[in-house]
C-alpha cells in the first residue's frame, strides 16, 4: 500500500504540438465555428431538434451522458476519502482531472443549448429558482460541483504557481470540498434519472422506471466513474507510454464487479416489476436498443466475474469500454430513444450538431492533455513498478 | 481502520436516509386543486365544422405569424401547434370520410391548443418560474423575460403544448395563455369569440361542467340549443342538432384534470389526445423531490456524515503525499 | 356522346355559325354578336367545353321549336316572372324563340275555353314531343280539391299532360319539392311533380330557379336531344352539383374566421361571411354563388347583397329552418390542406447518420486494437506472474 502511495503525481511534460493534439484542435474549432452560427441565427439553424424531440444530443450526450462520463472524480473521491481505500489514491488526481473538464464542459454546453442563455443566472435567483424543479437541482448541483471540483483539483495549481500559504490553508478545509465533492454528484447524478419522471408516459416502458429512476442513473453514474477510471488509466497508460497500472486496477474492478451485479439485478426486477420487459420482446428500434444497453452491461458480468479475469488488463478494459457504451446508452435510450411525445415526430441529430459534441469531446482530451503534460496530474513513473 | 470507517460511514448515512424517509409522508403530494375561479374552455368536437375560424382569430389576437407547409406560401398553413401557432384544428380522416364524427369512414375536428391542466407539467419542470399557474383562474402563463430556453417544459408536456422558436437567435416559448392580454379589455379567448358553432366555449370551469351535463342528457340527433362565445356572457346561443356524444369527458379526470374539456363523438386518441392517468406527472416528480430534498434535511445529513468521515481520511493522506512530493 | 356530337358541330363551325347567328339574329331583332353571346352564356352555364357554343348556336337555329305547354299550381308565378324580367332584353326573347309555348296561362293571350282547347290541340299535334314545364305544387289531400284550373284538378291535369309529355320538367322549389306550400302543417298536402307522377322527372329548384338553369337544360335538350346529367333528386348537375358555401365571394371570410354578427354591424358592412346570420349556403345545392341569382347581373344575389342564403332550392332547409338559424354544413370533408392528427415532422438526416457511424465504428475499432494489444502485453505478463 506504501508503495502506491509513493506515486506522487508530476508533470509529464513533453511535446504539445503532435499531430493528435492538432487534429482535436482543429475539431474544436470547427465545433466554434458553427456554435458561433448557432448563437447568431438561432438553434435551428444548427441543430435538428424540434417540439417533438427538444432535446437533443446536446442535452442527452453533452450534459447527461457527459457528466456521467466525468464521475471519475466522483467515484475516486468515494472510495478513496470516504471509504478510505488508500492504495487506489494515485487515480484520484487524473480522475478529478478528467471530471473536471468533463463536467465543466458538460456546464458550459448546456449555455450551448439554452434558447435564452443570458437568463442563466435566473436559476440561482431567489424570486425566479422555482426548487419544485428537477431541472433546479441539477443545475445547483452541478454548477456547485464545477466549482468545488476546481476547489479539489486547486492543489495541483497552486503548487505549480508556488502559492504554498493559500495551499496549506485549503489542504485544511479540504476534507469539507471532499464531502461535498461526493454529496454533490450523488444528487444530481441520480437527479438526472428524476429529469425523466415528469415525462411520465412519454418515456417508453423500458426506462420509465419512475421513482427508481435516480438509484438507476446513480448506480450507473458510479458505475460509470469505476469504468472510466479503468479506460483513462489504461489510455492514458498507452498514450503517453507509462505502465499498466492493473495492480490498482484489479481491485478496484471487483469492487465495480459487486456493484454491476447489484444493478443488473435491480433493473431487470424493476421491468419484471412493472411489467415492462414485454415490451422488449416487440419488433421496434426501442426493443432493439435496449438489448443493446443490456448487453453492454450483462457482458463485462459474465467476464469480469473471476478474480484471474480481472486480472487481465485487456479484459478489463474491454469491460471498460462496454460499461461505458451501457450508462451511454442507458441514457442515449431514456432520452431520446424511449422518448415519444406524439406519432410522427422524427429526431436524428444533424453533422452540425454532431459535430459540435464532437468538438466538444476534441477539446475535453486536448485540455486533459495539456494538462497532464503541464501540471502534477499522473504520478510519477517509477520503472520499478513494472 | 477501514473496516470502522466504514461502518460509521454507513451508520450516518444510514441515519440520514432515515431522516429524508421519515419526513417523505409529510412532502407527499397529490394532486394540486382546481383553482376557485378557474377559466377553461369546452371544445365540442361534433359542433366543429371545421372552419380554423379560431386559428386565425388566434394568429390576430396573439400577434403571431403565419406559418407555412406548403411550397407555395400563400396561406397561414400550420401542422401542428408550434413556435409561430398557438391553436390549432386538426381532421381525423378514414376512408372515404363521408360522415362526420364517425370512426369508420368519417371524419371529426380536433382543436390543440393549451389544456391549462390543474396541475401542469410545465409549471412543475420549469427552473425559473416562468411558467406559472394563476392562483386564482388557474391560467397557465409563461414570461419569457424569466425563461432561459431551456425546453424542459416542451418535453415535459404530455399535450405537446409549449413550444419553441428554434430558429429564432432570441428564441422563446410560445403556448396560448388564453388569451388573458385580453381580459382587460373586456374580452376574453379570441378562440371562443369568434366559434360560429360554439364548438369552442369559454367560461368558468364550474360554468363549463354544467354544460357538459346538460350537453349529455340531450337526445342525440335532436334539436337543443347551443350556447356560443362566453358562458354567461351575453346570449347568442342557437338551435343546432344534438351530436352522439362519447361517455367520455377529456379532461376530467385526466392526469388531475384539465380546465380545457372535451366532448367528441369519436375516441380521443383518434383526435390525437392521450391516454393519461389520473395522477399528474408533476405530482409524482415534486413527491419524490420533495422527499429527497425536502427541507435539504436528508443532503444536511449525509453532507455532515461524508464530512466527519473526509475529514478523518483526507488530512493523513495528503500530509503523506506531500511529504512524498517533495 | 354528347362530346362528340358538339365536335362534330364544331368542325363547320366557322362556315355555319355566321350564316345561323344572323339568320336568328334577324329573326329576333338582335345583332349576331348579342345571340353568340347568349349562346356561349348557355354554354358556360351547362359547364360545356370551347366550341360548344357553336353547336348550340347552330342548334337554336335550325331545330325545329319544341311545343311546351306550361302548367301553373299552387305558386306564386315568380318562376315565370324571374324568366321574363331577366336582366338581359333578349333573353326573354330568346326563350319565347327557343321554345313554343303553346299553353301558359300568364302568357297566353286566350282564355277560358280558348286556352283549354288550345292545351288540348298542342297535345294532340305534338304527342310524345312536347315538353311539359310544371310550376307549382300539387295539393294531393282530400282528393286534390285545393288547386283547380278551369274545374280540373291539378292532380289530374299534371297526370294527363304528363302522360304523352317528351319530357317534364319541374321548374321551381314547389313543383321540384313542394317548396313554401308544403311547409309544416301543410294544410293541403302540397306535393312535388315527382311524387305525384310517381316518376322522376327533372328539377330545377329555387324560389325562383335561375332562368338560365332552365333555359340552359331546354337547350341542352335541344341540342342533344336530351336532358342533361341529373342527380338522384332530379336536379341538373350543370346547376346544382355543388354547394354554394363551396364557391361563396366570402368563402375567405369564413375560413379566415371573419364573421358579421348582426345586421349593419362592422363586419356586415365590410362583406364578411354570413355564416353566423344562418346564412344556408353550407347546406344548399345551388350554383347562386357562381352565376348570381335570376338574371340580375355579377354579385347580384342574397349573399352578394348582404343577405344570409336561405337555402331556397334545398329540401328541408328553405322555408323550414329559421332563417337565421346557423346551418349544418353538408358535404364538407376536411379539406386537403388541413393537418392530419399525425403529421411527419422532424428531420433526419441520411449523411449525419453515416458519420455517427462511422464515429461509432471508428471508437469501436481503436478499443478492439487497444484490448488486442494489451491482451498480447497479458500473455507476456502471464508467464512472468507464474514464475514468480
Amino acid at each position: 500500500m506504501a508503495n502506491n502511495h509513493a506515486h506522487a503525481p508530476a508533470p509529464l511534460g513533453g511535446s504539445l504540438l503532435t499531430p493528435f493534439t492538432l487534429l482535436l484542435g482543429a475539431l474544436s474549432a470547427i465545433a466554434g465555428i458553427i456554435l458561433a452560427y448557432r448563437f447568431f441565427y438561432g438553434l435551428g439553424a444548427v441543430t435538428n431538434i424540434n417540439d417533438g424531440y427538444p432535446w437533443g444530443i446536446w442535452v442527452a450526450y453533452d450534459v447527461v451522458v457527459g457528466s456521467a462520463l466525468a464521475c471519475g472524480g466522483f467515484v475516486m473521491a468515494l472510495l478513496v476519502y470516504i471509504f478510505n481505500k488508500g492504495q487506489y489514491h494515485p487515480l484520484v488526481r487524473p480522475a478529478l482531472l478528467a471530471s473536471l473538464f468533463g463536467y465543466t464542459l458538460a456546464g458550459v454546453s448546456v449555455i450551448f443549448d439554452l434558447g435564452r442563455w443570458w437568463n442563466f443566472w435566473h436559476i440561482f435567483w431567489p424570486g425566479y429558482a422555482q426548487v419544485n424543479s428537477v431541472m433546479f437541482e441539477v443545475a445547483v448541483c452541478i454548477t456547485a460541483y464545477i466549482v468545488v471540483m476546481w476547489i479539489e483539483f486547486s492543489p495541483a495549481f497552486l503548487e505549480k504557481i508556488g502559492m504554498k500559504d493559500v495551499k496549506r490553508k485549503l489542504d485544511k478545509l479540504l476534507f469539507f470540498f471532499i464531502a461535498l465533492g461526493v454529496l454533490l454528484p450523488s444528487m444530481h447524478q441520480s437527479s438526472l434519472g428524476s429529469l425523466l419522471v415528469i415525462f411520465g408516459q412519454q418515456i417508453h416502458p423500458l426506462w420509465q422506471s419512475g421513482m427508481l429512476l435516480p438509484v438507476i442513473y446513480l448506480m450507473t453514474a458510479v458505475l460509470l466513474g469505476f469504468a472510466v477510471v479503468i479506460f483513462e488509466a489504461t489510455l492514458s497508460s498507452t498514450g503517453f507510454g507509462r505502465p499498466l497500472e492493473t495492480k490498482v486496477l484489479t481491485p478496484l474492478s471487483r469492487i465495480m464487479w459487486g456493484l454491476l451485479a447489484s444493478y443488473v439485478a435491480l433493473r431487470v426486477l424493476d421491468l419484471l416489476w412493472r411489467g415492462a420487459l414485454g415490451t422488449a420482446f416487440a419488433a421496434t428500434w426501442q426493443a432493439f436498443w435496449f438489448w443493446v444497453e443490456m448487453a453492454c452491461f450483462i457482458v463485462p458480468l459474465a467476464t469480469l466475474a473471476s478474480d484471474s479475469a480481472r486480472r487481465s488488463a485487456s479484459k478489463l478494459f474491454t469491460a471498460a469500454v462496454l460499461l461505458m457504451a451501457g450508462g451511454m446508452l442507458l441514457r442515449i435510450n431514456g432520452f431520446l430513444v424511449g422518448y415519444q411525445t406524439g406519432d410522427g415526430w422524427h429526431y436524428f441529430p444533424s453533422f452540425a450538431e454532431l459535430m459540435v459534441t464532437v468538438g466538444i469531446i476534441a477539446f475535453e482530451i486536448l485540455a486533459y492533455i495539456v494538462f497532464v503534460r503541464k501540471f502534477p496530474v499522473l504520478p510519477a513513473a517509477q520503472p520499478a513498478t513494472r | 481502520m477501514d473496516r470502522r470507517t466504514f461502518f460509521k460511514a454507513s451508520l450516518a448515512g444510514g441515519a440520514a436516509l432515515a431522516t429524508g424517509a421519515a419526513s417523505c409522508p409529510a412532502q407527499a403530494r397529490g394532486n394540486k386543486d382546481l383553482p376557485p375561479e378557474a377559466l377553461g374552455l369546452l371544445f365540442d368536437s361534433t359542433l366543429c365544422v371545421g372552419c380554423k375560424a379560431c386559428v386565425a382569430a388566434c394568429k390576430e389576437a396573439n400577434d403571431m405569424p403565419p406559418e407555412f407547409s406548403t411550397k407555395d406560401q400563400y396561406w397561414d398553413t400550420p401542422l401542428d401547434l408550434s413556435g409561430k401557432t398557438l391553436n390549432v384544428i386538426k381532421a381525423y380522416r378514414n376512408g372515404t370520410m363521408e360522415a362526420k364524427d364517425r370512426v369508420e369512414n368519417g371524419f371529426a375536428f380536433s382543436k390543440k391548443s393549451c389544456m391549462h391542466c390543474v396541475d401542469p407539467s410545465c409549471v412543475s419542470a420549469c427552473p425559473v418560474s416562468a411558467m406559472q399557474k394563476d392562483p386564482k383562474t388557474g391560467v397557465v402563463t409563461y414570461d419569457k423575460d424569466a425563461c432561459i430556453g431551456c425546453r424542459y417544459c416542451v418535453a415535459a408536456c404530455p399535450f405537446g403544448v409549449p413550444r419553441f422558436t428554434y430558429d429564432k437567435a432570441i428564441p422563446q416559448i410560445s403556448k396560448c395563455q388564453l388569451c388573458v392580454h385580453r381580459l382587460k379589455d373586456g374580452k376574453y379567448a379570441a378562440c371562443a369569440e369568434v366559434c360560429p358553432t360554439g364548438a369552442t366555449l369559454y367560461g368558468t370551469v364550474a360554468d363549463i361542467k354544467k354544460e357538459i351535463a346538460r350537453r349529455k342528457t340531450l337526445e342525440p340527433g335532436k334539436q337543443a340549443m347551443f350556447p356560443r362565445g362566453r358562458l354567461g356572457g351575453p346570449d347568442q346561443s342557437y338551435p343546432n342538432v344534438v351530436g352522439k356524444y362519447l361517455d367520455h369527458t377529456y379532461g376530467e379526470k385526466e392526469f388531475g384534470g384539465t380546465q380545457m374539456l372535451m366532448l367528441s363523438g369519436v375516441p380521443f386518441e383518434k383526435l390525437g389526445y392521450p391516454d393519461l392517468p389520473p395522477r399528474s406527472d408533476a405530482a409524482l416528480s415534486e413527491t419524490l423531490q420533495h422527499t429527497l430534498y425536502g427541507g435539504l434535511i436528508a443532503p444536511i445529513a449525509v453532507l455532515g456524515a461524508l464530512t466527519f468521515v473526509a475529514r478523518r481520511n483526507v488530512k493523513p493522506e495528503d500530509e503523506e503525499g506531500e511529504q512524498h512530493g517533495k | 356522346m354528347a362530346n362528340q356530337r358538339m365536335e362534330n358541330m364544331s368542325e363547320t363551325y366557322i362556315e355555319e355559325t355566321a350564316e345561323a347567328a344572323s339568320t336568328v339574329a334577324n329573326r329576333l331583332g338582335i345583332n349576331r354578336r348579342e345571340f353568340l353571346q347568349f349562346c356561349a352564356a348557355t354554354a358556360t352555364t351547362l359547364g360545356l367545353p370551347t366550341g360548344a357554343e357553336a353547336a348550340i348556336a347552330k342548334a337554336v337555329e335550325k331545330a325545329k321549336r319544341p311545343s311546351v305547354i306550361w302548367l301553373h299550381f299552387q305558386e306564386c308565378t315568380g318562376c315565370s316572372e324571374s324568366l321574363l324580367r331577366a336582366e338581359h332584353p333578349t333573353l326573354e326573347k330568346l326563350i319565347l324563340d327557343v321554345i313554343s309555348l303553346d299553353y301558359h296561362e300568364t302568357l297566353m293571350a286566350a282564355a277560358g275555353h280558348q286556352a283549354e282547347a288550345a292545351r288540348k290541340a298542342a297535345m294532340k299535334a305534338h304527342k310524345g314531343k312536347y315538353v311539359l314545364v310544371v310550376e307549382g305544387a300539387i295539393p294531393v289531400k282530400d282528393n286534390g280539391i285545393y288547386c283547380k284550373v278551369g274545374g280540373h284538378k291539378a292532380i289530374d291535369m299534371v297526370k294527363e299532360c304528363a302522360a304523352d309529355a317528351a319530357a317534364v320538367i319541374a321548374i321551381g322549389s314547389c313543383a321540384s319539392w313542394g317548396g313554401m306550400p308544403s311547409t309544416e302543417p301543410n294544410p293541403t298536402g302540397a306535393s312535388s311533380v315527382g311524387d305525384v307522377l310517381g316518376k322522376p322527372v327533372v328539377t330545377i329548384p329555387g324560389c325562383p330557379p335561375n332562368p338560365y338553369n332552365f333555359l340552359a337544360t331546354v337547350v341542352h335538350f335541344l341540342t342533344f336531344g336530351s336532358l342533361p346529367a341529373v342527380d338522384q333528386l332530379g336536379r341538373p348537375k350543370f346547376a346544382y352539383g355543388r354547394i354554394i358555401h363551396e364557391h361563396c365571394e366570402r368563402r375567405a371570410h369564413f375560413d379566415a374566421g371573419r364573421f358579421a354578427l348582426e345586421f349593419g354591424d362592422e363586419g356586415h358592412r365590410k362583406g364578411y361571411c354570413l355564416y353566423k346570420l344562418g346564412c344556408k349556403g353550407p347546406e344548399t345545392y345551388a350554383n347562386c354563388s357562381t352565376i348570381g341569382f335570376g338574371d340580375a347581373g355579377e354579385s347580384n344575389w342574397p349573399v352578394g347583397c348582404g343577405h344570409p342564403c336561405i337555402g331556397c332550392t334545398e329540401k328541408g332547409v328553405g322555408f323550414t329552418k329559421p332563417i337565421h338559424q346557423t346551418a349544418v354544413l353538408r358535404g364538407m370533408s376536411p379539406p386537403a390542406s388541413y393537418p392530419g392528427i399525425v403529421e411527419q415532422q422532424g428531420k433526419a438526416s441520411f449523411a449525419a447518420a453515416a458519420a455517427l457511424a462511422a464515429i461509432a465504428g471508428t471508437a469501436a475499432g481503436g478499443a478492439a486494437m487497444l484490448a488486442k494489444n494489451l491482451g498480447k502485453q497479458d500473455a507476456e505478463q502471464q508467464p512472468r506472474q507464474k514464475g514468480e
